[in-house]
């Protein structure tokens, strides 16, 4: 566990030593939730019913931009080896970076979304459900995503192919996920949406660090 | 290429089991597949035939659908396979990965594109089929739907087997995104399905399949029966062309172009 923790800890460090790595991402989420508005219209209305699919397709999209980063940097300068090579588990050391990518990259998009959420009209309670969802879902992002990540490392083009690879895997988050906004705005009851996402958080925390592990002493043999 | 021989030595009396193994050596296999690929083609091309002849010539036109229906006898075996051919690959996949036998890997590499291909032509003859029945080429049905992602999963499994130059490699991480999917395929297919419903009311309902007339149910299953045999003719057509590429440097690959 200590291992795990010192692994968090070191990435976060690492991260905010490049702080405009983390804040491309942010950044990126903001101005493409501001797009859409200007390429449908201000109509109020409108905005409103695609709110939820928007700020999801973004959160999804922010998370796939800075998933190339997650092994990329440790694979160049061989620290991914010597974490093979030590005593703790490499599935151990790789859910810490995984959890630090999601605070990293994940974490500020939750908390961003409700102030994005405002600028299509959601009121007080959707934005609730929207950060509760997004809480669920992000995690979930960074795991699948962690498994491409892996497999495309150090791999021609793996920035683009990362996105091929892992975009399908991420449509039953999006669905469940922009699915309880939209139900909750509908007036029906949001409890089975956030269910399954944590269902498949759950199920995606136990299996994808193990995937991504395997993924990875694939990359380094 | 040597280990079939070891096992052989070692385990004599489960012989007539160990036997099988013998066909996981690229070299072993290689004539085998050779010798059964103009039956496979036979086979596709007599029930094509049929088929195609029964669906075409025989099956009666359908009251509600008129002749239009007919791309049905392609779509549906098509759609058929390209769902079977990935649980398939997966397989072939897993086994490779867990038993580390290169003809697996191989054979989940020839079958990527087949399932491709059955996914595409699924998605286009839906299409066909769509815009006189339903009047739009497209609709986000729950089964178009998860078809098109399906088709997105088959491409991103070759893309990263094109992308690894390494064979072994490429074959690992390639069944390990194969593994993925398979897991994912149900969660991402119920999904969709609720995403659906909870959408979109009940205007088109594919599932409610109006009896089928006898000569109907016959060019379907004569159509399937061809598909699968196309489907493993071409694979292993294509495996024995994998197998050439990647055995170029042995001995018994250059007597066997000779």
């Amino acid at each position: 566990m200590n291992a795990l923790l010192a692994t968090v800890r070191r990435d976060i460090l690492l991260a905010l030593r490049r702080k405009s790595e983390v804040l491309t991402a942010v950044f990126f989420f903001v101005i493409v939730t501001s797009l859409f508005p200007l390429g449908i219209g201000p109509e109020p209305l409108l905005l409103k019913k695609i709110a939820p699919g928007i700020l999801w397709v973004a959160a999804l999209l922010a998370t796939l931009l800075g998933l190339p980063r997650l092994f990329a940097a440790d694979h160049v300068d061989g620290t991914l080896e010597q974490m093979a090579l030590s005593p703790s588990p490499l599935g151990l050391l790789v859910a810490g970076k995984i959890l630090a990518h999601w605070l990293l990259c994940g974490l500020p998009l939750v908390l961003l979304a409700p102030v994005l959420g405002l600028q299509f009209d959601l009121d007080a309670s959707a934005l609730g459900i929207l950060t509760l969802a997004l809480l669920l879902g992000t995690p979930l992002l960074s795991l699948i995503g962690a498994i491409g990540a892996a497999l495309t490392l150090g791999v021609r083009g793996g920035g683009v192919l990362l996105a091929l690879l892992v975009l399908p895997l991420y449509i039953p988050a999006l669905i469940f996920g922009a699915g309880a906004v939209e139900a909750h705005i509908a007036g029906l009851d949001v409890g089975g949406h956030l269910s399954l996402l944590a269902a498949m958080l759950v199920l995606a925390a136990f299996f994808a660090p193990w995937a991504t592990t395997a993924a990875l002493r694939v990359a380094l043999e | 290429m040597g280990n079939h021989g070891r096992f052989e030595g070692c385990i004599g009396v489960r012989q007539s089991i160990i036997h099988w193994f013998r066909f996981a050596s690229p070299q072993s296999f290689y004539p085998l597949a050779g010798r059964m690929i103009p039956w496979f083609w036979a086979a596709a091309a007599i029930s094509g035939i049929a088929g195609l002849w029964i669906s075409f010539f025989v099956a009666p036109t359908d009251a509600q659908q008129g002749e239009g229906y007919r791309i049905i006898f392609v779509h549906v075996p098509a759609s058929w396979m390209s769902m079977f051919i990935y649980l398939v690959m997966a397989f072939w996949a897993g086994l490779g990965l867990a038993l580390n036998t290169r003809v697996s890997a191989m054979m989940a590499q020839a079958l990527a594109p087949t399932g491709a291909l059955m996914a595409a032509l699924s998605l286009l003859t839906g299409a066909f089929w769509g815009k006189p029945m339903w009047g739009a080429w497209w609709v986000w049905d729950a089964r178009l739907t998860s078809e098109l992602i399906l088709f997105f999963l088959y491409l991103g499994f070759m893309a990263l087997q094109a992308a690894i130059d390494d064979p072994r490699r490429a074959d690992k991480a390639g069944a390990i995104l194969a593994l993925v999917g398979v897991v994912n395929i149900p969660i991402i297919y119920f999904s969709v399905k609720w995403w659906n419903t909870l959408h979109q009311g009940s205007t088109i309902n594919l599932t409610k399949a109006p009896s089928m007339a006898q000569t109907m149910l016959w060019g379907m299953l004569l159509m399937a029966f061809a598909f699968w045999m196309y489907s493993i003719a071409v694979a292993l057509t294509r495996v024995r062309a994998i197998i050439l590429e990647r055995e170029r440097h042995t001995e018994w690959v250059k007597h066997a172009v000779e």
